[in-house]
């Protein structure tokens, strides 16, 4: 498939204004504004454009479910990329930033709404760099701000910095976060759909989904659809890393299966090494053995395996990897990351973390596998987000899988598995 | 009085609260460069959320204390009709804040799975052993900060130092990484700057 996402990429000046406009640059807004809106929302629905954060909701949903009704009504853009192993949104804010502020107009457009909030992860500040410097070139040029296009539309773009919590990412989460508070997700329903940012309508979107918008307005929502499998049209970002030789976000259908994207896109294992593992979604969904690959990457195919496609953070793990020490990696981040508002997730995260870290350190029993379990199965689902079925995913998922390395290391009381690529000494910062 | 035994509330065993008190700093008030920021970020929230302006502010009171104070949490709640606690309370929420000094040159090191799997852990030990100084402290000339990170969302580059919030340090091994300090002692933070791995076809 003949990239439409990250076709320009690698050229030097991608990013800016010029080049966008050499290259059919906002030729989906022009057409767009000539449209009425519930004509781009019926149009996205045709599409079938599934969200790119993680869930896969249809977008046009989403949009049709905006209550019309109320004004302001508002677009969160989510730029919060913060699942471990998912960094494709960073490259087309940094190398495509104009495809971007392109989808939040023609969403903003179909819903209404007079201001598109992009919520940047704090990190990404170079990136956020390039934003401002282009969105203010955008505003100059007329392509936002007042009376877009001489279309009578008015609709601002504004950049707003995260400061460091994944659980930014979670929809009514980033909401509160925008409103200046702590990132803790709401209780749903009320949806963001009928009362999100400032109690107001909002449609929070991620920023690849926004980016499918141009081309579904310029080439028609069969051309969409065709591109991939049944119900999983268009172009999809997957970002591969781990042990592969040439780890990197690659465009492609999601009729490409997940060997093709690990072994001809990104390389295939280091050499000299064997795949043992892959965690096709982002760290928070389960693992995926090696003879189970050959199915197509989409949102369907990967849940009927028995995993989900997330947000396409394919993690790559060889022979070399404690399947232990994974989950004790993991279990650090959700323990570290969870914001505290449900006791399941905020207890029950540290317990898990808890019970790997003596498991890892030789010095777990036998009964502290079927505890982990237990433990495991009394956050998922008992959480107001999905950060406890997020969290408690890489620890069911490893037991699952690789029950016998937690024997081995309980039975010989030390790690069967040292790495040459794990630190050398005592572990640093043993926390 | 008590319900078990082991739990005595009296004068002498109270539970004592962990939460320690926030370094209170010297008096503060943004520079009127730094005023002019924050009044033109106000211009992009409606007039009567100005409350959403709080993570901007915050970060720039970090950028003229070099960490969060007391004080500067005040200057920003009365600027944006908060109370001093609910500013205390977003501060200390997102790890992008620093609530105590921190040296000139902070170093992140990503530790979660895709940077640990390219060896971030080797990367934390020789910043480690090169700084002195073990991660979360500070070396002895204030000149660096050593902490591990979680997931910066570049894990095709990995592993990732961040440096002070915006740098990143790309492909990280103990030999870069010793370089890098080198390179900041010599040439202070012309040595960081931005992000430099270019995408390539």
């Amino acid at each position: 498939m003949e990239p439409i996402l990250t076709k320009y990429v690698g050229e030097p000046n991608s990013y800016t204004l010029d080049f966008f406009l050499q290259h059919q640059g906002y030729g989906g807004l022009k057409k767009a504004l000539g449209m009425q809106p519930n004509e781009i929302i019926e149009l996205v629905k045709a599409s079938g454009l599934r969200g790119r954060g993680g869930a896969g909701f249809p977008t046009g949903l989403k949009f049709q479910f905006v209550d019309k009704k109320i004004e302001p009504r508002y677009i969160a853009c989510n730029a919060d990329e913060s699942e471990p192993g998912t960094f494709k949104d960073h490259l087309l804010m940094e190398r495509n930033p104009h495809l971007l502020f392109e989808g939040c107009l023609i969403g903003c457009w179909a819903i209404g709404a007079r201001v598109a909030y992009i919520y940047i992860r704090g990190e990404f500040y170079h990136v956020q760099k390039v934003l401002e410097a282009e969105l203010a070139k955008a505003y100059a040029k007329g392509y936002a701000g007042k009376n877009i296009l001489g279309s009578g539309f008015d609709c601002d773009i504004v950049i707003h910095r995260g400061a460091g919590a994944y659980e930014a990412g979670e929809e009514t989460a980033l909401i509160e976060s925008l409103e200046g508070k702590r990132a803790q997700p709401r209780i749903k329903p009320p949806f963001p759909a009928v009362a999100g940012l400032y109690n107001k309508p909002t449609a929070v979107n991620n920023v690849e989904t926004l980016c499918n918008l141009p081309a579904i307005v310029t080439n028609g929502a069969e051309w969409f659809a065709s591109l991939g499998p049944e119900k999983n049209g268009g172009p999809k970002l997957f970002c591969v890393s781990g042990h592969v030789k040439k780890p990197g976000v690659f465009e492609a259908s999601m009729k490409t299966t997940l060997r093709e994207l690990i072994f001809d896109r990104a390389g295939g294992i280091r050499d000299g090494h064997q795949l043992k593992a892959v965690i096709p979604g982002g760290s928070s969904v389960p693992i995926l053995l090696p003879h189970e690959l050959d199915i197509p990457a989409s949102f369907d195919d990967v849940q009927k395996a028995g995993s989900m496609l997330g947000s396409a953070g394919i993690i790559v793990i060889d022979e070399t990897t404690c399947m232990v020490w994974a989950a004790r990696n993991l279990l650090h981040f959700y323990k570290h990351e969870s914001c505290g508002k449900c006791t399941p997730c905020r207890e029950g995260g540290d317990w898990l973390y808890k019970i790997l870290t003596r498991i890892d350190n030789g010095e777990g029993e036998m009964r502290d596998i079927d505890l982990l379990v237990s433990v495991g199965n009394n956050i998922a689902g008992k959480t107001l987000c999905a950060f406890g079925d997020a969290a408690a995913t890489p620890a069911l998922t490893t037991v699952k899988h690789f029950r016998a390395e937690f024997e081995a290391h309980i039975r010989e009381g030390r790690c069967t598995i040292p790495a040459d690529w794990r630190a050398s000494g005592t572990p640093v910062g043993a926390h | 009085m008590s319900f078990h035994p082991l739990m005595v509330y009296d004068s002498e065993h109270f539970q004592k609260s962990e939460r320690g008190r926030l370094d209170e700093g010297t008096p503060f008030e943004f520079t009127p460069e730094r005023r002019a920021i924050l009044d033109d970020m106000l211009t992009k929230y409606p007039p009567d959320q100005k409350r959403s302006a709080v993570l901007g502010a915050l970060y720039l009171v970090q950028e003229q204390e070099g960490y969060l104070t007391a004080s500067g949490m005040r200057h920003v709640a009365g600027i944006l009709e908060m109370t001093a606690a609910e500013v205390e309370d977003v501060a200390t929420y997102y790890v992008m804040f620093f609530k105590e000094r921190v040296g000139k040159y902070v170093f992140q090191v990503c530790r979660t799975l895709s940077c640990a799997l390219g060896g971030a852990e080797r990367v934390t030990e020789a910043l480690s052993e090169k700084l002195g100084i073990k991660p979360g402290e500070t070396d002895p000339s204030g000149l660096f900060t050593l902490l591990e990170f979680e997931c910066l969302g570049a894990c095709d580059r990995a592993p990732v130092v961040m440096v002070n919030n915006e740098h990143w340090h790309e492909k990280a091994t103990p030999e870069s990484c010793s370089k890098l300090v080198d390179d900041i002692k010599a040439r202070g933070g012309a040595a960081v700057s931005g992000c430099h791995l270019k995408v390539e076809k």
